[in-house]
């Protein structure tokens, strides 16, 4: 595909814009401090079988093989265990009161009594006892590409909700007043939203963490992704693969330069360079 | 046991946009005025100092600006034959908190309404008669004209320094503006804002096909300014943390930028962070308030304030709820059809196309919030609601706004979400994207109100505000058309890959996914006391010593971003309480 830019106002950039570019681009150098390996890492949440299943999962949802980081090579395990143990694991800012209705529509959002970190504590656990069950042998010992066969059954467990109850959420349970008139929870005659699937699904969670997965690979892009000073991404190689210059937040200069590769890498917020 | 405070004349509760700006306008009368602010207190620095708030994470991510649901939230269903259930974490909005409130996180579009907007019924009875308005659409004029406004919509934008190109001065068309927008008396403060390739794009497409495209306006300063309250701003670096950041650069329109250090200058101006207003005290016999009883964090204790006057300033959705429980206008019933507080609840009907372009690099990372090329060639004002069959309209634009990576990768649809292919993918089209999204209206039913929920309650006991809402056929047929119009734009762009958004006939509305903190109505305005809460001043109809600001006061939604209406209609309110209510305490109509 050829694009006329030059009907543009800004057509006379583009000669000059390529040499640009290459000139000032600088040469990676890794400016945080070499870390120890994650295999001595002490987690603050996690314990050691939670640790192994964060690893290696992690390690399937963005593999180290290819072009750019891996999660273990951006340390997203270490960012997994921190969150966990703190503010975001405990759901300290979020409304936690009951009632819960954990089943109802995805529509409504969070909805477990779980927090984030009780979802992790009790989906792992049960996700390795189903692997044991189904595939012989903890997720950990799995062959990769039966790894990735299991975290696809975690990934159907996570839509299955408002499944069997109706697609508005919770319909009519009791609340009275003369409003209602659904028949409660389990009533269905709702879930258009879902498809129908085969009775052949698998269920091995129960709703209040059925969701486990959308956790887990959102966390993951997150440790991925954030600023290092969380733990992951470490030496901002996330940030350096894809060409996102972290916190320089200063780009007025650019605005109208068009189609021209930014040629600075990454800074952190505390003042890395890579 | 309550303390009782000393008497002011005026509290304000809730201290963000339409709060300083009622300080300061009540200021100047020589009032003793004290704001009440249920959040942190927060300036640009330490809070959005460079380069701690460039934390996608944190602000972002986490929502460090926003309200904490655990302390504030709001419960939600489709239908009044559901339960509804709480947001215990935020999802489709994101309430502000804290000093600045929605005017810290905000990306500073800035729109006025279009002149047949604020009388949008009046409107379509006189064009295409009143048989086709659906029977539960409860469709309002506002009670105010746009010839009306005009001149408090000006004193906003030299206030919050908006960077535009006016479109229609007087009368006369403007090269180079929107040219379907009501006249300006005179042009904006500032120039428009620079314009990225992804903005160019998207003009070349559009004009090629006819339409009139402009820079859209906003409160990201395009160069140095000094407001009429001696406020300065600096011009913005394209920083990309503009929505749901405070600005680290003094350059985004904020009450912090804009307002507060004028106000806190002012003797005779207080306020008090930390202190949630429980609600607002009546007198026995109901026409007018005593004040309001607040809850003091320090002292762990209920304090009564006395005042004269009670500015309702908080976010819409905790203005409407201050109001329920206080007792403020008669409870909206759906039922009957009778009550107005609550009544009227609507929101934002979004809709969009995203494109790939494989051999084009957008440095996505270079935003600005209010960035953004649009065209209103299908505004309200300009479609047959007759012939198509639905009444409302949208802006269409693109704007490049960010390009965080955590919230902001887009990837061809049918990408995988995770595993090698995404980890291939991302590299390959990160930085190759742009959309172009409707921003469209919203009507208001019978059925879409707000009023307390039954079960759940806040930390103090109250019962929370419960929404209903949900998407009607109306708005579904708007979005549809927008994308009949957008579609063939994106084409003629020949991107890589493309796919669309919209929604479709039978969808729900998503409380998960963030659309638009444009939450508005519940507490709309009006000239009809059975079908609003407040008079066309912003005055409760039933306590005259209340005035509701914000976009509750909307009867049904702009097709535009809010925040140029709340701004307009503040001065607004604040003129008619200085030139006639304190000369006369007393129901303005």
């Amino acid at each position: 595909m050829t694009r006329d830019l030059s009907s543009t106002r800004r057509g006379f950039l583009q000669s000059g814009a390529a040499g640009v570019a290459l000139a000032s681009m600088p040469a990676p150098s890794w400016a945080q401090t070499e870390l120890p390996p994650l295999e001595e890492y002490s987690p603050e949440f996690l314990s050691a079988a939670e640790w192994a299943f964060v690893l290696a999962a992690t390690a399937r949802l963005i593999p180290s093989d290819g072009e750019g980081p891996g999660a273990i090579e951006a340390r997203v395990p270490v960012f997994i265990d921190r969150q966990l143990a703190g503010e975001y694991g405990q759901a300290v800012d979020w409304y936690m009161e009951g009632p819960h209705y954990p089943a109802a529509g995805g529509d409504f959002g969070y909805q477990t009594p779980l927090t984030p970190a009780e979802i992790y504590r009790d989906a792992i656990a049960r996700f390795d006892d189903w692997c044991v069950e189904t595939e012989g042998a903890s997720f950990v010992d799995l062959a990769p590409d039966r790894q990735d066969a299991a975290l696809e059954a975690l990934e159907a467990e996570a839509t299955r909700r408002g499944e069997g109850t109706a697609a508005a959420g919770v319909s009519g349970t009791g609340e009275g007043g003369g409003e209602g008139g659904g028949e409660g929870e389990a009533a269905g005659g709702g879930g258009a939203q879902t498809e129908a699937t085969g009775p052949s699904r698998p269920r091995f969670l129960p709703d209040e963490s059925c969701e486990f997965f959308i956790h887990l690979l959102q966390n993951t892009k997150e440790g991925y992704f954030a600023d290092p000073r969380y733990g992951g991404n470490h030496g901002m190689a996330a940030w350096v693969y894809i060409g996102f210059p972290g916190a320089r937040a200063n780009f007025l200069e650019w605005v109208e330069q068009d189609n021209v590769p930014y040629p600075l890498g990454p800074v952190s917020i505390a003042g890395e360079r890579a | 046991m309550a303390r009782t405070d000393p008497r002011k004349d005026v509290v304000i509760v809730g201290l963000g946009w339409t709060g300083s700006i009622m300080g300061m306008e009540l200021c100047e009368e020589g009032l003793e005025v004290l704001a009440l602010e249920r959040g942190p207190d927060r300036d640009t620095v330490p809070d959005f100092q460079y380069p701690q708030v460039a934390d996608e994470l944190r602000y972002g991510i986490r929502f460090e600006f926003m309200q904490r649901p655990r302390n504030t939230t709001l419960t939600v269903r489709h239908t009044t034959d559901d339960v509804a259930l709480p947001f215990r974490r935020w999802g489709s909005f994101l309430p502000g908190d804290g000093v600045g409130g929605a005017g810290i996180h905000w990306n500073g579009v800035h729109w006025r309404p279009l002149v047949e907007e604020l009388r949008l019924r009046s409107y379509v009875e006189e064009t295409f008669g009143a048989d086709i308005i659906p029977e539960d659409m409860q469709l309002q004029d506002w009670g105010v004209t746009y010839e009306e406004m005009e001149p408090y919509f000006e004193r906003f934008e030299q206030v919050a320094g908006i960077s535009g190109q006016a479109g229609n001065l007087n009368g006369e068309i403007q090269e180079g503006g929107n040219p379907f927008e009501g006249p300006r008396a005179n042009p904006f403060p500032l120039p428009p804002l620079p314009t990225t390739l992804s903005n160019e794009m998207f003009a070349d497409a559009a004009r090629s096909m006819g339409y009139h495209p402009f820079v859209r306006a906003g409160g990201n300063a395009s160069k140095a300014y000094t407001n009429p309250y001696g406020m300065q701003l600096g011009p913005c670096n394209f920083c990309g943390f503009c929505e749901r950041y405070g600005c680290l650069n003094y350059s985004k329109s904020s009450p912090q930028t804009c307002v507060l250090d004028a106000l806190k200058r002012r003797p005779n101006f207080q306020y008090r962070t930390n202190a949630e207003v429980m609600r607002v005290e009546l007198a026995e016999d109901g026409q007018t308030a005593t004040g309001v009883t607040w809850f003091d964090e320090e002292a762990q204790e209920e304090v009564f304030q006395p005042a004269d006057i009670v500015i309702l300033a908080a976010y819409q959705l905790h203005n409407v709820h201050l109001m329920l429980l206080s007792g403020i206008g008669q409870p909206y019933d759906p039922a009957t059809g009778e009550g107005v507080t609550g009544r009227n609840y609507s929101y934002q009907m979004m809709g969009g196309t995203s494109m790939h372009f494989e051999d084009i690099n957008f440095n996505p990372f270079v935003g600005a919030g209010a960035n953004g090329v649009a065209i209103d060639d299908f505004a309200i004002s300009q479609i047959d609601f007759a012939a198509e069959g639905f009444i409302g309209g949208s802006y269409i634009g693109n704007g490049q706004t960010n390009g965080q990576p955590i919230r902001s990768m887009s990837l061809p649809s049918g990408s995988a979400s995770w595993g090698a292919e995404w980890k291939r993918d991302i590299a390959r089209w990160y930085g190759h994207s742009m959309g172009v999204s409707s921003h469209g209206s919203n009507m208001s039913y019978r059925d879409t109100y707000l009023d307390l929920d039954p079960t759940y309650t806040d930390r103090h006991g109250r019962p929370l505000l419960r929404m209903t809402f949900d998407w009607k056929p109306n708005e579904i047929a708007m979005t549809q058309f927008m994308r009949r119009q957008i579609e063939p734009i994106v084409e003629a762009m020949n991107p890589t890959h493309w796919s669309s958004a919209y929604k479709e006939e039978g969808a729900r509305y998503d409380t998960t996914s963030y659309q638009t903190t444009h939450n508005v109505g519940g507490a709309v305005m009006g000239n009809d006391p059975a079908t609003s809460a407040v008079n066309r001043y912003l005055q409760s109809w039933d306590v005259h010593n209340v005035f509701v600001m914000g976009a509750g006061a909307f009867p049904q939604n702009l097709q535009y971003n809010p925040t140029g209406m709340v701004g307009g209609l503040t001065y607004w309110s604040a003129e008619a309480i200085r030139r006639d209510y304190l000369q006369n305490p007393g129901p303005l109509v």
